[in-house]
C-alpha cells in the first residue's frame, strides 16, 4: 500500500517522470498529484519558507536570534494590541451574532428574512475589507459631514473594533446557525412536558448544548480577528497597532532591505497563536457536530 | 388563537422583529451612507448618478476600470483552476482513493488557519520568482487565490457530491465502457451542478473583495485601486459607488446561491426551536 | 398505582386552512391503552399533542381526572411523553436523561438516581446507565425515553409513534415490552401510530381516526372483524373487494351467499369488502381459479389465486399453502361472516 503521509506531500510534491498507472489500484493515489503538487507549491511552500526563514539568519545557519524578538517589548505591544482587538470583537460579536442567529433560527426556513439575512452574512462576513472601512468613513467619521460624526472614529480600540463587530457579528451568523438549527424541537417539547420551564430549558438543555459550538465559534472570530488586515489598512495608514499592520510594514520594506526576516518572525508568531486557537475550534466543533447533528 | 402558545409565539414574534430591525439598521445604515453619499457628494443638495457614470472613466491616478477588468478577469480564471483542480480530485478520492478524503479535506481547510496575511510573507520570494520567469500581470495572482478559496470550494463540493451515489453511477459507466474522463466529467459531475456552482459563486465573491495579498504583493486590483483611490482623493465620490457596486454584486450572487443551492436532504428534517 | 381517566371532548384545531381535528371526542378509561390509528395528516399526532399542552385547541375540552386541563401549560400537566426518535438529550447520561424531570421538580440527587435506576430496571437497561444516546441503539434509545417520561410518575403516558424509526425485529419486541410495562405502572396511556399490526397487538382499544375524526373506536377485535366502515376495512387488513348482488338482507357473491353486516342495504349490484381469512380452500367449492403466487408470513401463508376475470387472496395455514404451489387449479369458498359493502 502506497501511504502519503502530509509531510511526504510537503516533501516531494510533483514527482514528474512517473506515468500514474492510474487503472491499478496501488498507483489510483496519483490521480491527486495534481492537486497535492499545487497545494504543495502554493499552500505549504510558502509556509515552510515563512517557518525556515524565521529561524535563518542572512548567515544561512540557524540563528534564534530573530524569533526572541517575538517578546521584545515592541513586538509584544502589538500582540497585545492584536489580542486585544480580537478578543473584544470576538466576544461581542459573538454575543451579538447569537441573537441574531436565534432570531433567524426561530423563523421559517425557507423565508425571505433568512435567505436576506444570510446572503448579506456571506457578504459582509468575507468581502468587507477596504470596503467597510470606507463605509464608516463615511457613516461617522470626520470627514463624514452628512450623519453622525463620531469623535473617536480613529480611537484604538474603539473605533476599529465597531468595524470589526461589523464583520465579526455575520461571520458568526454564519458559523452559528448551523448548531442553532440542530437543537431539535423534541428537546424542547420532552423539557416540556417533564416539567421544565423556557428558563429551565436554556439553563439545562440548550444553553449546555451550545456551549461547544458558541466557544468554538468565539475562537474562530478571535482567529478572524487577528489575521484580518484590509480593514485596518484603509482605516488607518499612519499608525501600526497590530501585528499583521506590522507585517505589513516589514514586508515593503524587506522590498528593499532583502533578507530581513523580521515579516517572518512576526508571520510565525501568527501561526503559532492561530494554530492553538484554531486546534481549540476543532475539537470543540467536533463534540458540536455530535451533538447537534 | 388564543392560549399560552399564541402568545409565546407572539412574544418570540415581537423579539424577532426587534432584533432584524436594530441589526438591519446597524448593517444597513453605512451602506445606505455609501450610497447616499456616491449620488449626493459631500457638498450636499444636488443628487446626480456622476459618480457611477464615473465607474467607467474615472481616470485616477490609479485608473478605475483597469481595476475593474483585472478583477473580473481574475474571478473567471480563479474559478475555473479551482473547478479544474478540485472537481476531478474530489472525485477520484471517492471513487478510488478514500483513505485518502482526510488529508485532501485537511489540505482543504488548511487556509483557514494560515491567514492570507501570514501566507503573503511565504508568498513573496515565489512571487519574485513569477515575476522574472512569467509575466508580470496581475492576473497571477489566480495561483494563490485558488489557494484562498479552497476552504469554501471544497465544502461546496463535497456537500454537492453528498447525494450522489458516486460509486454506482460510475460502475454503470465504466461497464458501458466509460473512461474515468468520462465518468467524472459527463456522468458525475452533472449530477452535482448544484455543488460546483455554488462552489464558483463561493470563489467568485472571495475574488471579487481580495485586498491583502493583491496590496502586499504590489499587484492592482479592484480593491487595491479603491485603496489608492481614496488615498489620493479621500471622500472621490466614485469610491463610494464603485464600492456600493461591488457589494451590491456579491450580495446578488450570494442570493441566488441562496436560492439555487438549497435542495438539502438535510433542510427537511431542520426543526425550529419556538421558546 | 392505578391510572387516572382522560376525557378529551369537542376538539377543533386548524392550521390555516387545513382542519386538523373536527369536534373529536375520546375517552380513555383509568389504565386503559387506546391507540389511535389512521393515515398521516388524520389528526391522531395533533389530538396526542394537544393532550400533552404542546398545541392549543381552538375549541373543545381536556379533562383528566375530572379536572379541567385545557388551559394549563404543558409543563405542569405531568404527562409523559415519548417521541419518535432523537428526544434524549445527547450531552447527558442515560442516568441523567432518565433524572431530569426529577431534577426540574427539584428532588435531591440521592432520589433522582434511586429513582431513575428503578425506572432503568423496568426497562432493563440498567447497564447502560452512565452511557450517552450516541452509544445505544435505537430501540435502547426508545427504551430510555419510555423510562424517562415514567420517571416523573405521569398521570398520563402519550406515546407518538415511538416505534416507527426502529427496524422490524426490535419494533415487534419494544411493542410487547412497553405493554407489559404499561401494564405494570398502570398508567392511563394514549399510542399514536400508523402502523394497524401495532395498534391491533397493543391496544385495550383502538380508535381509527380519519380527516380528524375518530371513524370507530373498539376492541381490536371489534375493529377487525366488525369495521364500522369500509374506510376502517380497508385500513386495518388487506381486503378483497368482490362484486355481487343483493338481495333481501343477504349477498350473492359468485354463489357464497354471505350476510350483510347492514341489513338495509338496497338490493342490486354491490362491492363488498372480503378478508382474506373468510377465503378458504375446500375440496370442491363454488369459486374456482389458479394459484398465481404464494406469499410465507410464517405461520400462515397467503396466496392470490385467478378467478379469470379477477384475483382474490385467501390465507391459510403455511402447511396448507405448501401444498398449493403456483399453478395449481384450487376450489375455493367464502366463510359467511357479515360483510360491508364498499
Amino acid at each position: 500500500m502506497a501511504v502519503t503521509t502530509p509531510s511526504e506531500v510537503g516533501a516531494q510534491p510533483v514527482r514528474a517522470g512517473r506515468r500514474p498507472l492510474l487503472s491499478s489500484s496501488r498507483l489510483a493515489w496519483t490521480g491527486t498529484l495534481p492537486f497535492l503538487g499545487y497545494v504543495g507549491v502554493f499552500l505549504l511552500l510558502p509556509t515552510g519558507i515563512v517557518l525556515w526563514d524565521a529561524v535563518h539568519g542572512s548567515s544561512g545557519g540557524f540563528d534564534f536570534g530573530a524569533v526572541s524578538t517575538l517578546w521584545s517589548s515592541s513586538t509584544r505591544s502589538y500582540f497585545v494590541n492584536s489580542a486585544e482587538l480580537s478578543a473584544i470583537t470576538s466576544v461581542l460579536g459573538a454575543v451579538l451574532g447569537a441573537v441574531l442567529s436565534y432570531a433567524v433560527a426561530t423563523g421559517n426556513p425557507e423565508g425571505l428574512i433568512r435567505r436576506l439575512y444570510l446572503a448579506g452574512s456571506g457578504v459582509l462576513a468575507q468581502f468587507g475589507g477596504v470596503t467597510l472601512a470606507f463605509a464608516f468613513l463615511i457613516t461617522i467619521g470626520p470627514t463624514s459631514g452628512l450623519l453622525l460624526h463620531a469623535g473617536w472614529f480613529y480611537d484604538f480600540p474603539q473605533g476599529i473594533g465597531l468595524i470589526y463587530v461589523y464583520f465579526q457579528i455575520p461571520l458568526m451568523v454564519l458559523v452559528f446557525l448551523p448548531a442553532m438549527d440542530g437543537l431539535k424541537a423534541q428537546w424542547r417539547e420532552a423539557t416540556e412536558t417533564l416539567g421544565g420551564s423556557a428558563w429551565q430549558f436554556w439553563r439545562y438543555v440548550g444553553g449546555p448544548l451550545l456551549a461547544p459550538a458558541f466557544l468554538g465559534a468565539v475562537l474562530l472570530l478571535f482567529a478572524n480577528a487577528l489575521s484580518a488586515f484590509a480593514t485596518i489598512a484603509a482605516w488607518e495608514n499612519q499608525i501600526s497597532y497590530v501585528v499583521p499592520q506590522q507585517i505589513g510594514t516589514a514586508l515593503s520594506s524587506e522590498v528593499g532591505l532583502s533578507s530581513v526576516n523580521q515579516a517572518d518572525v512576526l508571520a510565525l508568531g501568527m501561526i503559532a497563536v492561530v494554530a492553538v486557537v484554531m486546534t481549540g475550534y476543532t475539537l470543540l466543533q467536533r463534540r458540536t457536530t455530535r451533538w447537534l447533528r | 388563537m388564543t392560549g399560552l402558545h399564541a402568545r409565546r409565539r407572539r412574544r418570540v414574534n415581537a423579539f424577532r422583529y426587534v432584533v432584524f430591525t436594530v441589526f438591519g439598521l446597524f448593517f444597513l445604515l453605512p451602506l445606505l451612507a455609501m450610497i447616499r453619499f456616491s449620488l449626493e457628494g459631500s457638498t450636499g443638495g444636488s443628487w446626480s448618478l456622476s459618480s457611477w457614470g464615473q465607474i467607467a472613466s474615472y481616470a485616477g491616478p490609479p485608473p478605475l476600470l483597469s481595476g475593474v477588468e483585472i478583477t473580473l478577469e481574475l474571478a473567471v480564471i480563479t474559478c475555473l483552476v479551482v473547478l479544474a483542480l478540485l472537481v476531478p480530485t474530489v472525485i477520484w478520492v471517492r471513487l478510488r482513493v478514500r483513505w485518502m478524503t482526510r488529508l485532501v479535506e485537511a489540505l482543504c481547510l488548511l487556509p483557514l488557519t494560515i491567514p492570507a496575511i501570514v501566507l503573503v510573507v511565504g508568498l513573496a520570494p515565489i512571487y519574485r520568482v513569477i515575476r522574472q520567469q512569467f509575466s508580470l500581470s496581475a492576473l497571477q495572482l489566480f495561483w494563490v487565490y485558488a489557494v484562498l478559496a479552497l476552504p469554501y470550494a471544497y465544502r461546496a463540493l463535497a456537500a454537492g457530491l453528498e447525494g450522489v451515489d458516486v460509486k454506482t453511477l460510475s460502475e454503470a459507466a465504466r461497464s458501458l465502457g466509460a473512461g474515468w474522463f468520462t465518468v467524472i466529467w459527463r456522468v458525475i459531475v452533472p449530477n452535482m451542478r448544484q455543488g460546483v456552482l455554488n462552489a464558483m459563486l463561493l470563489t467568485g465573491a472571495l475574488v471579487l473583495g481580495e485586498f491583502t495579498i493583491a496590496y502586499l504583493l504590489l499587484y492592482t486590483n479592484l480593491q487595491v485601486t479603491l485603496f489608492y483611490v481614496s488615498r489620493g482623493t479621500p471622500n472621490a465620490g466614485v469610491l463610494f459607488s464603485t464600492s456600493s457596486a461591488a457589494l451590491l454584486f456579491a450580495f446578488v450572487l450570494l442570493l441566488i446561491l441562496s436560492y439555487v443551492g438549497r435542495a438539502r436532504g438535510r433542510q427537511s428534517e431542520r426543526s425550529k426551536v419556538s421558546k | 398505582m392505578t391510572g387516572v381517566e382522560v376525557s378529551l371532548r369537542g376538539l377543533h384545531r386548524r392550521y390555516g386552512s387545513v382542519v386538523a381535528l373536527d369536534g373529536l371526542d375520546l375517552t380513555l378509561a383509568p389504565g386503559e391503552l387506546v391507540a389511535l390509528l389512521g393515515p398521516s395528516g388524520c389528526g391522531k399526532t395533533t389530538t396526542l399533542r394537544l393532550l400533552a399542552g404542546l398545541e392549543d385547541a381552538d375549541g373543545g375540552q381536556v379533562t383528566v381526572a375530572g379536572a379541567d386541563i385545557t388551559h394549563v401549560p404543558s409543563n405542569k400537566r405531568g404527562m409523559g411523553m415519548v417521541f419518535q426518535a432523537y428526544s434524549l438529550f445527547p450531552h447527558m447520561t442515560v442516568r441523567d436523561n432518565v433524572a431530569f424531570g426529577l431534577k426540574l421538580r427539584r428532588a435531591a440527587r440521592a432520589e433522582r438516581d434511586r429513582r431513575a435506576m428503578e425506572m432503568l430496571e423496568l426497562v432493563g437497561l440498567t447497564e447502560q446507565a452512565g452511557r450517552y444516546a450516541h452509544q445505544l441503539s435505537g430501540g435502547q434509545q426508545q427504551r430510555v425515553a419510555l423510562a424517562r417520561a415514567l420517571a416523573i410518575s405521569p398521570k398520563v403516558l402519550l406515546l407518538d409513534e415511538p416505534l416507527s424509526a426502529l427496524d422490524a425485529k426490535v419494533r415487534a419486541q419494544l411493542r410487547d415490552e412497553i405493554r407489559r410495562i404499561q401494564l405494570e405502572v398502570g398508567t392511563t396511556t394514549l399510542f399514536v401510530t400508523h402502523d394497524q399490526e401495532e395498534a391491533l397487538a397493543i391496544a385495550d382499544r383502538v380508535g381509527v381516526m380519519r380527516d380528524g375524526r375518530i371513524e370507530q373506536l373498539g376492541t381490536p377485535t371489534d375493529i377487525y372483524s366488525r369495521p364500522a366502515t369500509s374506510f376502517v376495512a380497508e385500513f386495518v387488513g388487506l381486503t378483497n373487494r368482490l362484486h355481487g348482488t343483493v338481495a333481501a338482507g343477504s349477498v350473492n357473491v359468485r354463489g357464497c351467499v354471505l350476510p350483510l353486516a347492514d341489513p338495509a342495504t338496497p338490493d342490486g349490484q354491490a362491492t363488498v369488502l372480503v378478508r382474506p381469512e373468510a377465503v378458504t380452500v375446500v375440496p370442491s367449492g363454488p369459486l374456482t381459479g389458479t394459484v398465481i403466487a404464494v406469499t410465507f408470513l410464517g405461520a400462515s401463508s397467503r396466496i392470490t389465486v385467478d378467478l379469470g376475470d379477477t384475483t382474490v387472496l385467501a390465507q391459510l395455514p403455511t402447511s396448507e399453502a405448501t401444498a398449493l404451489p403456483a399453478g395449481s387449479a384450487v376450489a375455493l369458498t367464502i366463510r359467511p361472516d357479515p360483510v360491508l359493502v364498499a
